[in-house]
């Protein structure tokens, strides 16, 4: 067995509110990233998949816990720290649109991690890293606007790649995409992890989305892990009562076999209500 | 598979922008006439040692208060005959010098620390904005003639003052647009790539502040010269040194033995400071607009919407008789310069009977969105209905502003995407829907409140009472959408523009909205319009599905056909897409 490249150990972030009241948005999160593999992060809205990132990242605070990245804590340290680390964990964020600086040409783009490593040979390297997630060459010499929003992704996928780390935090990196684009790009991304065994950390909303290129997937609800296994188990023998809500709700595109999907859900949905009122607990979410 | 990606991504490709801000500038008439002048005035003062007919207080006994256009003295002289025309190309270089200084001072106060404020926030925030509001509590004229107590006769120092005092106007401008900057993405990028904070602030956060500085810089060195014009005038100047201010108040204190003496100082400083702040309005123009103007010419709009409504009026309604609601070819565009048009949708029919939901599906770009925005006539206001019609119930809405308007939430409702853009965050969710009924439907006050409680009770909403005193920020993104819908079947309409009602929801959530569509079409009978990208929406909720891609309808079918016997190439590769990331039970 590969010991993990990142480490999260007993997360805590809280954030404090404007009237000094503070809230837990994660709560005791462990979770474990081997060198090669793609680990998911599913939850909806206010579950707190996309702090986790940031957390790993340096943009949100770690209250309690430690972040380790190949062994070292990562977490709560000081900017310049930071940097080294820089080289090693990387990051596609979900809109295209804000994460590319309008006023600087794509090699711009390209080049600055680069020249922030102070690594040399980087113009060369600009149209290898075009080459590998499938742009034209000539793609250097624009500028963001020119291009439409997968292409955009592209960009900062390579961008992502530009110091060849071992760990890419993708946070919803395909949601803003059309279903045609999305498959695409998530083709991109498995072919770039067979290339350069880099590992995901892959945050989504989409149980399927997520099922398609995960090797584990872990369920949040609510600031905690409720369910982690292994992919296919998760996404289609979901053992917690929350996933099985998600995998449920979600429609599938074919008429016959979403209604029974849909019989099934309320039927599912009726059966958790009665024993919910029978023990006396509110049958809310 | 790169390759086929580059060829159906690059349809969303714009042309690049390539002309310079400077070559915008100079085509300018008036941004050209102004550039002219303030070159001019600069060599005026710039060649005053070659060019000046006079030393600068070199004074001719016999022209003491000669005329404008005497022998010698274009301008006229003084009341020491000193030549007017002299004195104030002397005094250009001070003038401008000083000007100059206030906006080196103003920029570099104002525009560091508003980055820095605005970058890192916190306690130099707190304490730069309280210097701040204190210096510009400061009344900047008194503050100066008191100054003159102290330093005497020195208008560098004075205008250094100025610079400070007018500091806080880059600082407030600055901080605000950084503000905006610090939390895109692109900065976090730069973070996570390793870049120090002073390359993000020098090379991401200054860029975004650059146009609004040198649109602010123009009008600042107008207000810089005024002012230093003002104390020259006041008599606070050096009197040794010709001055713009120190001729006119020369010139003003012997108006009645030369009456046009006042003429130049004023004029060249007049013009000067109009020219900055015309300069200052171009450059607005030129910076913030969009790279090309793509407003159609008036005269050319109107021809093409007559030529729309001609045709509408002349030929026989060729709508469906059984459909409700029946579209004919719909035809939309967009301006793309002064002449030409774009047209998103290419002539599209679509009809939709009573209780049937129609599900249009397609891609961003494909022109769904146009078609349910013209059902409702609800278009942005540069776009342009090019023909067709749409008829509800047999009446055109395009022929008429006024079946459109009265058909709109009476007979038509809309759920929007975006449930909390779509409540006033100013009035509660009571006050809203109680108003929106109120608009379509002659009822009172209270019986509206009750008509209103009974329908959120239906659409899900537990203790609708407590939630009519809410504001939108009170309640969840799902609450937020069911309150749309009761807003949107309130006034009993037959039909229902959904514009991807579920996509900004939560999966779990976007089930039981679907449920509760479902629900409300079968027991009110109401025909609806579901503009949607997820096919499995589709799948679940609609009776027929009409595919868009490109502005036209590239293959419709009842719901099981599509999906069992897509025909066209561009239907299956959707649904290869979609089923690819589809969960299958074990």
């Amino acid at each position: 067995m590969t010991t993990p490249i990142l480490q999260v150990e007993n997360l805590v972030v809280t954030y404090t509110g404007r009237h000094g009241l503070s809230k837990k948005v994660i709560d005791n999160v462990s979770l474990e990233l081997k060198a090669g593999e793609t680990l998911s992060l599913v939850g909806e809205s206010g579950s707190g998949k996309t702090t986790i990132g940031r957390a790993i990242l340096g943009l949100a605070p770690v209250t309690e816990g430690s972040i380790k990245f190949r062994g070292d804590t990562i977490s709560n340290i000081s900017r310049s720290q930071r940097r080294k680390v820089a080289r090693g964990i990387q990051v596609v964020f979900q809109d295209p649109y804000s994460s590319l600086n309008p006023s600087m040409t794509v090699e711009d783009i390209l080049v600055e991690p680069m020249a922030a490593a102070g690594a040399s040979g980087g113009r060369h390297r600009v149209r290898e890293l075009l080459d590998s997630v499938g742009l034209p060459n000539d793609s250097g010499s624009r500028y963001p606007k020119e291009f439409s929003g997968g292409q955009r992704q592209r960009i900062a996928i390579a961008r992502a790649l530009a110091l060849d780390p071992s760990v890419i935090i993708c946070d919803e990196p395909t949601s803003a995409l059309d279903v045609t684009t999305q498959a695409r790009v998530l083709t991109l991304f498995k072919e770039l992890q067979e290339q350069t065994g880099v590992a995901y950390l892959f945050i989504s909303h989409d149980l399927g989305v997520v099922n398609s290129i995960s090797d584990r997937i872990a369920v949040l609800y609510q600031g905690s892990v409720v369910e982690i296994g292994e992919a296919d188990q998760v996404a289609r023998a979901p053992r917690h009562d929350y996933t099985r809500r998600l995998q449920m709700a979600a429609p599938v595109a074919d008429p016959k076999k979403q209604r029974e999907r849909r019989a099934a859900r309320l039927q599912f949905l009726a059966a958790e209500k009665a024993t919910e009122t029978l023990r006396g607990a509110p049958a809310q979410l | 598979m790169s390759a086929e990606a580059s060829l159906i991504e690059t349809e969303a490709e714009v042309p690049a922008a390539g002309r310079s801000v400077l070559r915008r500038l100079l085509t300018n008439a008036q941004g050209m006439m102004c550039i002219v002048f303030l070159l001019l005035v600069i060599l005026f003062g710039v060649l005053s040692p070659w060019l000046a007919p006079f030393q600068p207080n070199e004074a001719d006994l016999n022209s003491v208060n000669a005329q404008p256009f005497s022998e010698g003295h274009l301008f006229g002289a003084d009341r020491a005959g000193r030549d007017i025309l002299a004195q104030l190309m002397w005094g250009t270089n001070g003038t401008l010098l000083g000007s100059l200084l206030v906006l080196v001072i103003a920029v570099l106060l104002g525009v560091t620390t508003g980055l820095l404020s605005g970058f890192y926030r916190g306690r130099f925030e707190a304490v730069a904005g309280f210097v701040t509001d204190l210096i510009m509590s400061l009344p900047s004229i008194v503050l100066l003639i008191a100054l003159f107590a102290l330093t005497g006769p020195n208008v560098m120092v004075a205008m250094a003052v100025f610079g400070v005092l007018v500091a806080p106007t880059y600082y407030r401008l600055v901080r605000s647009v950084v503000l905006g900057v610090r939390t895109e993405l692109y900065i976090d990028a730069a973070k996570v790539v390793g870049l120090s904070d002073q390359r993000i602030i020098g090379r991401h956060v200054l860029w975004a502040v650059r146009a609004p500085v040198v649109i602010q810089s123009s009008f600042v060195a107008a207000s810089g010269i005024a002012i230093q014009a003002g104390v020259e005038f006041l008599g606070l100047g050096d009197p040794e040194q010709p001055s713009w201010g120190g001729i006119l108040q020369n010139a003003n204190s012997n108006i009645y033995n030369n009456r046009f003496g006042v003429l130049w100082p004023a004029l060249l400083i007049s013009l000067t400071i109009l020219a900055l702040i015309l300069l200052g309005n171009v450059l607005r123009d030129v910076l913030q607009s969009s790279a090309h103007n793509k407003t159609l010419k008036r005269s050319r709009r109107r021809a093409l919407l007559t030529d729309a409504q001609n045709v509408r009026t002349t030929s026989a309604p060729s709508g469906s008789n059984e459909a409700l609601l029946s579209i004919r070819g719909l035809k939309v565009g967009y301006p793309d310069g002064p002449d030409r048009v774009r047209t998103v949708v290419h002539g599209v029919d679509l009809d939709v009977r009573r209780g049937e939901i129609h599900g249009l599906v397609g891609e961003s770009g494909s022109g769904k969105s146009q078609m349910a925005f013209s059902t409702l006539g609800i278009l942005p206001k540069e776009a342009l209905i090019l023909g067709g019609s749409i008829y509800l119930d047999g009446e055109d809405l395009l022929a008429d502003d006024k079946a459109l308007k009265n058909a709109r939430g009476q007979r038509i409702g809309y759920i929007p995407q975006e449930p909390m853009s779509n409540l006033d965050p100013s009035f509660t969710i009571g006050a809203q829907l109680v108003y929106g009924l109120r608009a379509v439907k002659k009822i009172s006050d209270k019986g509206a409140k009750e008509q209103l409680i009974a329908l959120l009770t239906r659409v899900g909403i537990r203790n609708p009472e407590n939630v009519m005193r809410l504001y939108p920020h009170e309640i969840s993104g799902g609450m937020a959408q069911r309150v749309l819908i009761c807003g949107a079947v309130a006034g009993d309409p037959d039909l229902i523009v959904a514009d991807e009602p579920t996509t900004a929801l939560d999966v779990t959530v976007q089930a039981e909205v679907l449920e509760l569509l479902r629900e409300l079409s079968t027991e009110r009978g109401l025909a609806m319009i579901l503009v949607t990208h997820n096919l499995g929406v589709v799948a679940d909720l609609c009776d027929t599905v009409s595919v868009m891609k490109n502005g036209r309808i590239v293959e419709r079918n009842d719901v099981e056909s599509l999906f069992s016997n897509p025909e066209q190439d561009y239907t299956k590769a959707l649904l290869e897409s979609s089923r690819s990331v589809e969960l299958m039970e074990a």
